[in-house]
C-alpha cells in the first residue's frame, strides 16, 4: 500500500461512493411498487382533497423527494392563499383606506 | 433569445451525455441560466452524471402529459447557481415523446433559460429526432474511430433534413464538431485518427479535443460533471470549447502527447 492510498483510506474512495449511490438509485428502481410512478397520483388526490377546504394555486406546489438508503423523504409544499381578513385588509390598503375599528 | 443545442452522435457510448452535463455546467459558469434535458427516455443516465439522482421526483415525460409542472420537475443543481437539470422517465419508453409535447416544454423553458442542452440518445430513431428537431445548434460528438465518424455523417445528413429549421427552410442548424475520448500517444503511434483526418472527412467547425481522460470516470463515479474538475485536463477542455462556443479564441489544447519526465510521471500519479 502506497502512502497515498494509507491517507486515502480515511475517506471514501470514488468508486465506494459509485457503489453506494448505485445500490440506493437501483433499490428505488427495481421493486415493483417502488417505482415513483405513483407521485402523478398521488399529487393529484392530494391536492384534490386539500381544494374541498381552500383554493389553492397549482403553481405554487412543491414536491421533494431525497431518497436515502434507510428511508426517503418526501416534502410537499403547498402554499395556502392568504387568510381572507388579511386579503380584505390590503385591498383597503391598496385602495386608499385604512381598516376602521368595528 | 433562448439557444436550443443537442449534444448529438448517432452512435452509442461515445460521450454524450459526459458532454452534456460538462457543457450545461459550463455555461451556467458563465453567468447563463442553463437547463440540461434528458432525452434518453428509459434508459435514464444525465440525473447520475449531474449527481441529483436522489432528487427526481417528476420528470419531463410527466410534464408532457400534464402530470406535473414545469417548476416541479426542474431540480436545481446544489454546485452551481443557473443550472438546472430535467430529468426522464425511467418507465416508459420514447414513443412518450410526441413532437407537440416536446415544443410545448421546450417552448416554456425558453421563456426561462438562456440555453436548454439536449442530450440526445444514440441512434437515428424517434428519440434522437425528438431531441435534435428544435435544435439551433448541433455539437456533434464524434471519438476518432471509424465507426463513430461514420455514425457523426449520418447524423449530419439527419440535421441537414429532418431538423425543424430543414423543413421549414430556415438557417440550417449550426454544426460543431466536439472530438472525444482523443489519445495523444496513440495518435503518434498512427494507431488513431488524427483530427485533421476527422475534420477532414465531417468538414465541420472544430468546437474542441477532449483527452481520453481518467477524470471522466472519476467525476461521474461521484456525481460531478468534469467541466468542475479543473485541474483535468478533460474539465479543461470542456472549459476552453465553452469558451470558443460563446465566440473567444482560444488555441486548441491536448492534441499532443504530454512529454513525459520522472518527476512528472510520479507527480501526476497521485494527481
Ligand atoms: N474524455 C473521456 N475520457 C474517458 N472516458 C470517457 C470520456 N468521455 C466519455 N467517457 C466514458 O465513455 C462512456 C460513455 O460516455 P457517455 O455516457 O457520456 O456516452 P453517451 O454518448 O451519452 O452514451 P449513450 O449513447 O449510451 O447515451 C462513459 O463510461 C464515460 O465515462
Ligand atoms: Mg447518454
Amino acid at each position: 500500500m502506497s502512502i497515498f492510498n494509507f491517507f486515502r483510506t480515511q475517506k471514501k474512495t470514488v468508486a465506494e461512493e459509485a457503489k453506494e449511490r448505485l445500490q440506493i438509485v437501483l433499490a428505488h428502481e427495481r421493486g415493483a411498487g417502488s417505482s415513483p410512478d405513483y407521485l402523478p397520483m398521488l399529487q393529484k388526490e392530494l391536492l384534490d382533497v386539500i381544494k374541498k377546504y381552500v383554493r389553492i394555486d397549482e403553481d405554487k406546489v412543491e414536491v421533494k423527494l431525497e431518497r436515502g438508503g434507510d428511508f426517503s423523504t418526501l416534502e410537499v409544499n403547498i402554499e395556502l392563499p392568504p387568510p381572507a381578513v388579511a386579503a380584505q385588509r390590503r385591498r383597503q390598503a391598496a385602495a386608499g383606506g385604512g381598516v376602521r375599528p368595528a | 433569445m433562448a439557444k436550443v443545442i443537442v449534444m448529438t452522435s448517432g452512435k452509442g457510448g461515445v460521450g454524450k451525455t459526459t458532454s452534456s452535463a460538462a457543457f450545461a455546467t459550463g455555461l451556467a459558469l458563465r453567468g447563463f441560466k442553463t437547463v440540461v434535458v434528458d432525452f434518453d427516455v428509459g434508459l435514464r443516465n444525465l440525473d447520475l452524471i449531474m449527481g441529483c439522482e436522489r432528487r427526481v421526483v417528476f420528470d419531463f415525460i410527466n410534464v408532457i402529459n400534464g402530470e406535473a409542472k414545469l417548476n416541479q420537475a426542474l431540480i436545481k443543481d446544489k454546485r452551481v447557481e443557473n443550472l438546472f437539470i430535467l430529468p426522464t422517465s425511467q418507465t416508459r419508453d420514447k414513443d412518450a415523446l410526441s413532437r407537440d409535447g416536446v415544443e410545448k416544454v421546450l417552448d416554456e423553458l425558453k421563456k426561462e433559460f438562456d440555453y436548454i442542452i439536449c442530450d440526445s440518445p444514440a441512434g437515428i430513431e424517434k428519440g434522437a429526432l425528438m431531441a435534435l428537431y428544435f435544435a439551433d445548434h448541433a455539437i456533434v460528438v464524434t471519438n476518432p474511430e471509424v465507426s463513430s465518424v461514420r455514425d457523426s455523417d449520418r447524423i449530419l445528413g439527419v440535421l441537414a433534413s429532418k431538423s425543424r429549421r430543414a423543413e421549414k427552410n430556415q438557417e440550417p442548424v449550426q454544426e460543431h464538431l466536439l472530438l472525444t475520448r482523443y489519445d495523444p500517444e496513440r495518435v503518434e503511434r498512427g494507431d488513431m485518427l488524427k483530427v485533421e483526418d476527422v475534420l477532414e472527412i465531417l468538414a465541420i467547425p472544430l468546437l474542441g479535443v477532449v483527452p481520453e481522460s481518467p477524470a471522466v470516470l472519476r467525476a461521474s463515479n461521484v456525481g460531478m460533471p468534469v467541466i468542475l474538475d479543473e485541474k483535468s485536463n478533460a474539465g479543461q477542455a470542456y472549459l476552453d470549447a465553452v469558451a470558443r462556443f460563446l465566440g473567444e479564441t482560444v488555441e486548441h489544447r491536448f492534441m499532443k502527447p504530454e512529454k513525459k519526465g520522472l518527476l512528472d510521471r510520479l507527480l501526476r500519479r497521485t494527481a
